[in-house]
């Protein structure tokens, strides 16, 4: 680390006050901070919560939670694809391979165009740059499907940061989680390239190959959708995540492992990420009693392990900033999230996901619940004192 | 609608007898920015959502606009003095409603196809908080021609966000620009997909929004001090 911190120290001074290269101080700053930890610290007057681990320090440990899902979802990609294609002698590695090789690149262009955008702004308003978006654009790629073009991801990524989050005054400050903006803005700006049967599984053809009678492509959802009862894998099958989906939905296992993470750490909200699951579970129960179709008929644990319910649990509504504040407010979001998530998947066949739509509708809905949580403390303190007043 | 509170009055002196002082070209140039109605007073939102997927119908809309703000105030300027104030939004909804019938037909006999694309938004005019909002605002305390020329600015300030709103949403929605191709096929053949958000009545709001944000940061004027 030595010889990086001579030459952090030695292009410092242009970057300074007075210094050639002033302007791109927030951009400097950005990666010295990166680099290191930084020297200034809380001072000792203000009511300041004092702790070790800064913005930037959380926002890695939330990235390392999220590379099971990245992992995992690599190599579903590339079991998918050669599953699609009949190959059943392609070796561990060759999944891997084929699975980076498409999803690097995703990764890659949602970093770079987000960083840009974020730069930029940091410059033109003279602000630091905010951490935020390292968690973004590690969560934009894992709910794209793998067959999108670069370009949408881009576009997407571009209407995120700058919709989602400047245009409110950049991380912290944002109503709605930006890398489900960025979903729903491609999910209602591109719909072919976003939903249907074409694009969950990579069937790029080389010479000679075909791919395989009865492939349809569809997601287990989409197929549920359809009412196609016996092409709906089992719990354990869509728990483990072999199943068609977004880069890093699939699997509920790997999602469980990023929460674990998340909950050891104390970044995660365990109030949120139960209480999804228990409103989901319920809303499941409760449909199952009508059972009028195959959507309905699901059992809940089995709704609770499909398409994205998982990921959206642990890592997108569970985002400090657009979620509830108060602990009860954490409770009455995160069920109503579970509840809505599975109501929008059966009862709107268009949206067989329904855990984007959830969120961000709580996303807005989110301060209400805050603001009324916070009420009714208050009433309730103000009556016990008019109690005592008597 | 028009549940906007209404502000008083306001006069304006019109300085001796020539039509276009610096007074009376401000009416006009006024409403185009510092005090637009989309982006300032954010009044007459809900046409401004439903009517700009394309630039043809807004630019008819826009039109329409301008005709029924410039002359129903002209009307009501004229009559001020004789309308008994207790019956005055009736008087003035009378008014712009004829003017809107007249304009309707016109738009029927003349530009027929747009007239089916606006469908009920040109009837809809009646309600247009814009125009009952100078109805009170201006033209009750003012002269004719004052008043003809603030409806003329705000009928124009109108119409101008609802072009540039809907030449984008054309643009990005279609790949068009009044009906012509502007986005080359090679485009499409390269990969290039018509932007589906931008048709649905969200994206007009999201664009409005840029700008009005646009608007505020090279007119800082604008910014509330708080």
């Amino acid at each position: 680390m030595k010889p990086i911190r001579k030459i952090v120290d030695k292009v410092k001074p242009n970057f300074e006050k007075g210094g050639k290269l002033e302007k791109f101080y927030p951009a400097f700053n950005a990666f010295e901070t990166f680099l290191f930890v930084p020297e200034h610290t809380t001072p000792s007057q203000g009511a300041h919560i004092r702790d070790a681990i800064d913005l930037k320090r959380t926002m890695i440990l939330v990235v390392i939670s999220m590379v099971p899902c990245l992992l995992f979802g690599m190599w579903n990609i590339g079991y998918q694809h050669y599953l699609a294609l009949g190959i059943s002698d392609a070796t561990f590695m060759q999944q891997v391979g084929f699975g980076a090789i498409k999803v690097l690149p995703i990764v890659i262009v949602s970093y770079v165009t987000g960083l840009t955008v974020e730069f930029i702004f940091a410059i033109i308003r003279k602000h630091v740059i905010n951490e935020g978006f390292l968690v973004t654009g590690m969560l934009i790629p894992l709910v794209m499907p793998v067959d999108v073009p670069l370009w949408m991801v881009s576009v997407s990524t571009i209407f995120a940061v700058i919709i989602g989050k400047e245009v409110f005054g950049g991380t912290g400050m944002n109503i709605l989680n930006p890398a489900l903006t960025a979903r729903a803005f491609l999910f209602f700006a591109y719909p072919t390239k976003m939903s249907g049967n074409e694009v969950w599984i990579n069937t790029s053809l080389k010479e000679g190959q075909q791919v395989v009678d009865g492939f349809s492509g569809a997601t287990p959802l989409g197929n549920a959708a359809a009412d196609l009862k016996e092409n709906i894998p089992g719990v354990w099958e869509s728990f483990v995540g072999f199943i068609p989906g977004s880069i890093g939905e699939t699997s509920t296992l790997a999602c469980l492992i990023g929460a674990a993470i998340l909950l050891f750490t104390g970044i995660g909200s365990w109030r949120i990420m139960l209480s999804v699951f228990i409103g989901g579970y319920l809303m499941a129960i409760v449909l199952n009693l009508f059972g009028l179709n195959t959507l309905m008929q699901l059992s809940p644990v089995h709704h609770l392990v499909l398409g994205g319910f998982a990921f959206g649990a642990v890592f997108m509504a569970t985002d400090p900033v657009t979620a509830s504040h108060t602990n009860t407010g954490k409770y009455i979001y995160g069920f109503l999230i579970g509840l809505f998530a599975i109501l929008i998947r059966v009862f709107n066949p268009a949206y067989p996901e329904g855990m984007m739509l959830a969120i961000l509708f709580m996303n807005i809905m989110a301060p209400l619940i805050d603001h009324y949580v916070v009420q009714a403390n208050i009433n309730r303190r103000l009556k016990r004192i008019r109690i005592h007043d008597k | 609608m028009s549940t906007e509170t209404v502000k008083a009055p306001v006069k304006v002196k019109v300085s001796g007898e020539r039509l276009f002082s610096p007074k009376n070209k401000k009416l006009v140039t006024d409403p185009l920015n510092d005090s637009n109605p989309i982006t300032v007073q954010v009044l007459g939102i809900c046409s401004a959502l439903a009517v700009t997927t394309k630039m043809e119908p807004s630019i008819v809309m826009a039109m329409a606009v301008v005709v029924v703000c410039a002359f129903s105030n002209l009307v009501i300027s004229i009559i001020r003095n004789i309308i008994p104030n207790r019956i005055r939004i009736i008087v003035q909804l009378t008014v712009v409603a004829s003017l809107v019938i007249l304009v309707d037909q016109v738009l029927k006999a003349y530009v027929y196809d747009v007239s089916k694309q606006l469908s009920v938004f040109v009837g809809l005019i009646i309600t247009n908080c814009i125009i009952m909002g100078r109805l009170e605002a201006f033209a009750m305390g003012n002269k004719p021609w004052p008043a003809f020329l603030d409806g003329v600015g705000n009928g124009i300030g109108y119409g101008l966000i609802l072009v540039l709103v809907s030449a984008v949403r054309e643009l990005l929605g279609s790949g068009e620009l009044m009906g012509f191709r502007i986005v080359p096929d090679s485009f499409y053949k390269l990969g290039y997909f018509n932007n589906g958000l931008a048709i649905l009545p969200p994206m007009a709001l999201i664009v409005v929004g840029v700008f009005i944000w646009i608007q505020r940061t090279k007119n800082p004027k604008l910014v509330e001090n708080n």
